[in-house]
């Protein structure tokens, strides 16, 4: 087949105003590539929680320095990538063990990372603080295979690790 | 026109906050500010109506994260109602099910405040725990 591939981008201030608008950008996407309301609501929602990541802790809030979601779209996946040029955070540094234990200290600021890790396929950052920071996000459309990966990967300057937190039993 | 309102009534002992639009990092202050106001009225008996809201994100859910204990601690709570299933998936994925009761109609919350307060009669409004 064809490889049908298409690339969107959307480049604005980071300010919490502009949320909405990042969300319909890539809701409108991942709706028009065929995926269910639900896949819909897990993208738009995991996009969200990326881009507020950038807002208060890569920019520290109050900036207009860009946040840039690129969306590309092919034959077997959505990949949403968010990139700025802010401080970076470890996202390591917010790993959550327990959920349970982790709603009980009311430890509010990790909720996002968590949720973008139980919302998509595959999360990988890459972070260079100062420089360039990037999360990438997958999302690929279910039917072949039926179970898809889940990994997450961070890269940090230049030390890389990879993890496979979910799904691992008898794949 | 505002995406995000918070609309609010007080019923004896308890108050509800009715809230419409979407709930992210922008318009979670305004939740925020409708809590504390509540915390400085001592009233800590909440339920929150979400039957139109329209979305969630970890901002929002950290509002009722920021509040939960001082209502507890002032022997209130915040019960929930109301919730679209889009929401609800949210509120599961977080595992808030476990820690925040959440009913499928705002009488039913308000019942079960009721049945805490005693009568449900405004006249238990006047007896506010004491200062922690």
């Amino acid at each position: 087949m064809a490889q049908e591939s298409a690339v969107y981008q959307l480049k604005l201030p980071s300010r919490t105003e502009n949320l909405e608008i990042i969300r319909e950008f890539v809701a409108r996407i991942a709706q028009k590539a065929g995926f269910d309301e639900e896949d819909v609501a897990k993208i738009e929602l995991a996009v969200d929680e990326a881009c507020t990541n950038v807002v208060k802790h890569a920019y520290e809030g109050g900036s207009d320095k860009p946040i840039d979601v690129v969306v590309k779209l092919d034959y077997s996946k959505l990949t949403v990538i968010v990139t700025d040029q802010g401080k970076g955070f470890n996202p390591e540094s917010v790993e959550v063990p327990d959920i349970k234990e982790y709603l009980a200290e009311l430890r509010v600021g990790g909720l996002g990372i968590y949720l973008i890790r139980t919302l998509m396929d595959e999360v990988k950052y890459d972070i260079r603080p100062g420089v360039r920071n990037q999360v990438k996000m997958v999302k690929y459309f279910v039917g072949e295979g039926g179970e898809t990966r889940r990994s997450e990967e961070v890269f940090i300057g230049t030390t890389r690790k990879v993890s496979v937190p979910k799904n691992e039993s008898g794949s | 026109m505002s995406s995000f309102e918070v609309q609010r009534k007080d019923d004896g002992p308890v108050t509800t906050l009715y809230l419409k639009g979407y709930l992210d990092a922008h318009t979670a202050p305004e939740l925020e500010s409708a809590f504390q106001k509540l915390v400085d009225e001592k009233r800590f008996n909440v339920v929150v109506s979400m039957a139109e809201l329209t979305y969630i994100s970890s901002a929002g859910m950290g509002v009722f994260m920021g509040f939960i204990e001082t209502m507890r601690d002032n022997r209130g709570d915040i019960k929930l109602s109301n919730l679209p299933p889009k929401i609800y998936r949210v509120f599961d994925l977080l595992g808030f099910p476990l820690l925040y009761e959440v009913y499928e109609e705002e009488e039913q919350a308000l019942k079960k405040f009721r049945e805490l307060t005693g009568e449900g009669g405004s006249e238990e409004a006047g007896s506010p725990p004491e200062a922690r």
